[in-house]
């Protein structure tokens, strides 16, 4: 391997000290003169038309402000989110708004709006509303996306012979919007020496990011400040301009620290805008907290699956077949390509042979539904691996014997497109797994009995496409001898917004104390990149700032030898200065080229720039140009396939058999993300993976009351994502480290398989104690005390909203 | 005999809708689709803002609380949280809400050194207390606490809004049990979410803040 000054090393972040020490300012936190408070008036049922809207006794109220309601915000299509509207689709989907000198004000100044409202039918169960006649969720339509020829949203209704013929234990599987095969599908399972076929449903869970959304917005000069939370920096502009109808230079955007997203503070979303409409009606900073009760209606989601997967496997444990119906729960938006993105995490991970995938999105009258962490994959996960347990079983083969034989290899190709990746060892991280977890030992304690407590191991694995490329990189280096790394990235709590930066830094042979982080404030000049979601920053933008501090290499090599003779080639660049490899007296400080870059403008200090940036990189240019040496690239480097983050996690619990509860002993997990980039980053991500994982097989779910489409989940006491209590006292780590070829310095993504892995290895380990396939997630001690004790489940297979 | 669907209003055997059904849900919204405050009731946001702003008719007070050592005057309602008054009157802004209901611990403070939601106590209630926040368990002139260090280390916080919580719950810990053990610390840390999952990075740090205290 490479041998690096700062790559694969740890560093302390700019942000920890002010995290710890809670100077880091939230938007929250912000403070700004003559603010005021914002409050939303939220739909008080699952679907309605509002038919009268008198607001004029809240008005009359002294010290409100004003109202914003949707006539005075952008009018969006279904299905598309509306910032406000007068049709409700939703359960808490905001109708109008009022601002007040105080927050109570505007909270008792809602309470005297009359309204009246005229119910609508709603839907809460996709496959409700793909029986025939049954509701559309949508006016429009009820199912959206995907699909050849498909309209963004449209109806789609299934025969009721195809729910006849499922019955109570099988999907009901209708005509499919979205199709593909590979290979020959019943020719393989009428060969398969074993195949299962069997019905699950993954709940409907929520992000629950500890910091609420709030914002606060205000105009100054024309300009609209916003301070949101969010995951992405950069990424946000395109967007917010969009929605508040202005030029990229005329949006500033702050968001220096987010208090959590996992998916759903990807990208710009409507409670942003709206604080910025109001306060350009008003004319005054507009600050809205969200409370954590309005955060589990507007803060995102994750789609709900109902299933049939059927697999096929050879006498060895190949998977010679698979074939894999999803229908998709969807809020009342466009929604996400969960469905799709797992079939390909099933061609991927299990490489079958011979695959066929349908599926279905279909739209419902429940929140605003969203990526979250893993989208797609990281439920197919929870799917598939305790079958893959009950195939080894079944076929007398190891557990992770069988994971090993269909894992792939480098040279894989997977689903209809004939997708490529650019690196894959998860053969490796079984390897490795197995060996630090002790597997043949472990196993060998599996089903041991110590009074009502039983042993139980597992394994479990996920994917994720983690890396892009076609960003832009931006860095300067100036008068003060320092090199500034524009980063565009937001701050998830990843840490890669500084983690990538030190590829500039290293290409560059600066110290990293000598390199400045910019970021969390557009105004700062930040690069176009993309969202920091998907596991991608890492890999994406190791390769930006690799382009673009190429680039001031260059610019740096070629000032030298105009100003102190020779050819650039005669200079090198170490130490922060640019020096002739044969005559060291011919020397450039960084400090010295800032300077003289500024003198020569032009090509040198970001005056003129490549036509193939990005817009926003352009606008961001706007405020660097002229502060000295600026380099600025695309990153056009080769990139061919998927980029995959993969991991495998290993667990074993003790298990109470009187109760359904248990007690996680120990947690391995071991990730393929390239060469190590960050090691006490990737232990995070891993560990903190892991505890969502958790949460997502054994206790994160949303539930709606069938009667009246009600929230039964509006308080973290309800929705108990886990807590220090429920997760292993110590989670253990490691990397295969092999690096990616198609990354400068080999590095991938792992954030969002950190957590399938883990919820998949603990759903194994609770099948090996208990005997039990549950295909449902989360499986609750209730669900593991019926299995144990014959018991039926209190609900059908695929039964949604409980 | 389980249904197939959850819906109790709809007989997926059948063609058309459950009318019985249908009118026994309007009946149960009817009820408050006319007057929007009843919106809150619905949804589960019943809350009227934060614990702070004047409700119509109350007036503030003006106490003095000792926070962090000092003593500040502060003008308060009856029904402020300590949360609203730290936050948005002393500028106080490294307790965080999470969920203002007492439930994830981001708005931890110490009380006598004693660990308390802020956002569950009022704020004339703890006038003759002592509260200790974030900004204030470290030494003067920005020292940090061996926790906050030690965090820093750890690489502990992730996004970091769950981490002001953690600190103070560290540190108070450590004020009455020196030497805790994982099991201790753990415990010590149940009220304090992290979404994140840093969980075990927290608690490194604290066992290793207690061996350099």
């Amino acid at each position: 391997m490479a041998d690096y000054n700062l790559i694969g090393k740890d560093f302390i972040p700019q942000d920890v000290r002010p995290k710890v020490t809670g100077t880091g300012k939230y938007s929250e936190d912000f403070k700004k003169d003559g603010m005021c408070y914002m409050k939303m008036l939220l739909c008080p049922m699952p679907s309605a038309n509002v038919t009268n809207l008198d607001v004029s006794e809240a008005l009359e109220m002294p010290g409100v402000l004003g109202i914003l309601t949707a006539d005075e915000v952008p009018a969006v299509n279904e299905p598309g989110y509306p910032m406000l509207t007068n049709k409700p689709r939703q359960l808490g989907m905001p109708i109008c708004a009022i601002a007040a000198e105080t927050e109570a004000i505007a909270a008792e100044a809602l309470e005297r709006i009359r309204i009246a409202y005229e119910p609508q039918p709603f839907v809460l169960d996709p496959l409700e509303s793909l029986y025939p006649g049954g509701p559309n969720a949508l006016e429009s339509g009820n199912v959206t996306g995907g699909g050849e020829g498909n309209p963004p949203i449209h109806t789609r209704k299934w025969t009721a012979r195809d729910f006849a013929e499922a019955g109570e234990d099988r999907l009901p599987m209708g005509e499919a919007p979205v199709e593909w095969s590979v290979g020959d599908v019943e020719a393989a399972f009428a060969q398969a020496a074993l195949v299962i076929d069997e019905p699950f449903v993954t709940a409907s869970s929520t992000h629950q990011a500890l910091e609420p959304r709030s914002v606060l917005a205000y105009w100054e000069n024309g300009k609209c400040f916003i301070h949101g939370s969010s995951q992405s920096q950069s990424w946000m502009m395109p967007g917010l301009a969009r929605m508040m109808d202005v030029s990229l230079d005329d949006i500033v955007y702050i968001a220096e620290y987010c208090g959590g997203g996992f998916g759903a503070k990807a990208s710009p979303y409507p409670i942003q805008g709206m604080a910025g409409y109001m306060a350009k009606k008003i004319g005054r900073p507009v600050m809205m907290r969200v409370t954590r009760a309005e955060e589990y209606h507007l803060g995102g989601t994750r789609p709900g699956f109902q299933g049939q997967v059927k697999l096929g496997f050879d006498a060895k444990g190949k998977m010679i077949a698979a074939d894999l119906y999803i229908v998709q729960s969807g809020g009342p938006n466009r929604g996400s390509g969960d469905y799709s993105s797992a079939a390909d995490a099933l061609a991927l991970v299990y490489t079958p042979t011979n695959m066929r995938f349908r599926g279905a999105a279909v739209v419902t009258n429940k929140p605003w539904h969203v990526s979250q962490r893993g989208p797609g994959q990281n439920q197919l996960a929870t799917v598939v691996e305790p079958l893959m347990d009950r195939a080894a079983k079944e076929l007398g083969i190891d557990r992770v014997a069988i994971r090993d034989i269909n894992a792939p290899e480098a040279d894989v190709v997977f689903t209809d497109s004939q997708s490529t990746v650019t690196s894959a060892y998860l053969k490796e991280a079984y390897k490795l797994g197995a060996e630090k977890f002790n597997w043949e030992e472990k196993k060998a304690m599996s089903g041991q009995r110590n009074g009502t407590k039983v042993i139980g191991v597992g394994v479990g694995s996920a994917y994720h496409s983690a890396g892009s490329n076609g960003f832009d990189g931006l860095i300067s280096i100036r008068p003060d001898g320092k090199l500034y790394v524009h980063s565009g990235v937001g701050n998830l709590g990843t840490y890669s917004y500084a983690g990538t930066c030190r590829a500039a830094a290293e290409v560059l042979g600066s110290s990293w104390e000598n390199t400045v982080v910019l970021r969390g404030d557009s105004r700062q000049g930040l690069p176009w990149t993309l969202a920091q979601f998907g596991s991608n920053s890492t890999f994406t933008n190791t390769r930006t700032n690799f382009v673009a501090a190429t680039k001031a290499k260059e610019m740096l090599q070629r000032l030298a030898a105009m100003d102190l003779g020779g050819e650039p080639g005669d200079y090198e660049v170490a130490n922060e200065a640019v020096t002739n490899t044969s005559d060291s007296s011919k020397t450039m400080t960084f400090a010295q080229a800032g300077q003289r870059a500024i003198e020569l403008g032009g090509e040198w200090d970001g005056t003129e720039y490549p036509d193939n940036l990005n817009d926003v990189t352009k606008a961001a240019l706007k405020n660097v140009t002229g502060s000295g040496l600026v380099a600025t690239a695309k990153d056009e480097l080769f990139k061919e396939g998927s980029v995959p983050g993969m991991a495998a996690t290993f667990c074993m619990i003790e298990l109470d058999t009187d109760t359904g509860k248990y007690e996680i002993l120990e947690m391995h997990s071991i990730a393929d993300c390239g060469t190590v980039l960050h090691p006490q980053g990737l232990q995070q991500q891993l560990r903190g993976g892991a505890v969502m994982g958790i949460g997502e097989a054994v206790l994160d779910r949303m539930i709606y009351d069938p009667q009246n489409g009600l929230c039964a989940t509006v308080g973290l006491y309800q929705t108990k994502p886990p807590s220090i209590l429920d997760v292993p006292t110590l989670i253990e780590t490691d990397a295969v480290n092999q690096p990616d070829p198609q990354n400068p310095f080999g590095v991938k993504g792992i954030g969002e398989p950190a957590m399938g892995c883990a919820a998949s290895a603990l759903l194994s380990a609770i099948s090996d104690a208990t005997g039990t396939y549950f295909n449902r997630t989360p499986v609750s001690p209730d669900m593991i005390v019926n299995a144990l004790s014959g018991r039926p489940q209190s609900f059908t297979p695929l039964q949604v909203n409980v | 005999m389980q249904k197939k669907f959850s819906s109790d209003r709809y007989d997926p055997q059948g063609a058309v809708r459950d009318d019985v059904s249908r009118r026994h849900f309007i009946k149960g919204v009817i009820a408050c689709s006319t007057v929007a405050g009843a919106a809150g009731l619905m949804t589960g946001c019943s809350d009227s803002g934060d614990g702070g702003s004047a409700p119509a008719g109350s007036a503030e007070r003006l106490i003095s609380i000792n926070v962090n050592g000092m003593s500040r005057n502060v003008d308060v309602m009856p029904n402020e949280t300590l949360a609203h008054t730290l936050r948005n009157k002393l500028g106080l802004t490294g307790t965080k809400l999470g969920c203002d209901r007492g439930s994830c611990g981001a708005c931890t403070v110490m009380i006598d050194g004693t660990t308390v939601n802020s956002c569950s106590i009022l704020t004339h209630t703890v006038r003759n207390a002592n509260v200790v926040t974030v900004e204030g368990v470290g030494g003067g002139n920005g020292e940090l606490h061996p926790v906050q260090t030690a965090m820093i280390e750890e690489l502990a916080p992730q996004c970091g809004y769950c981490t002001p919580g953690q600190v103070v719950s560290g540190v108070a810990l450590l004020q009455r049990n020196p030497n805790p053990t994982r099991e201790e610390v753990r415990h010590a840390l149940a009220g304090n979410l992290c979404r994140c999952g840093a969980y075990n990075n927290y608690v490194n740090a604290i066992v290793k803040a207690a061996g350099s205290a």
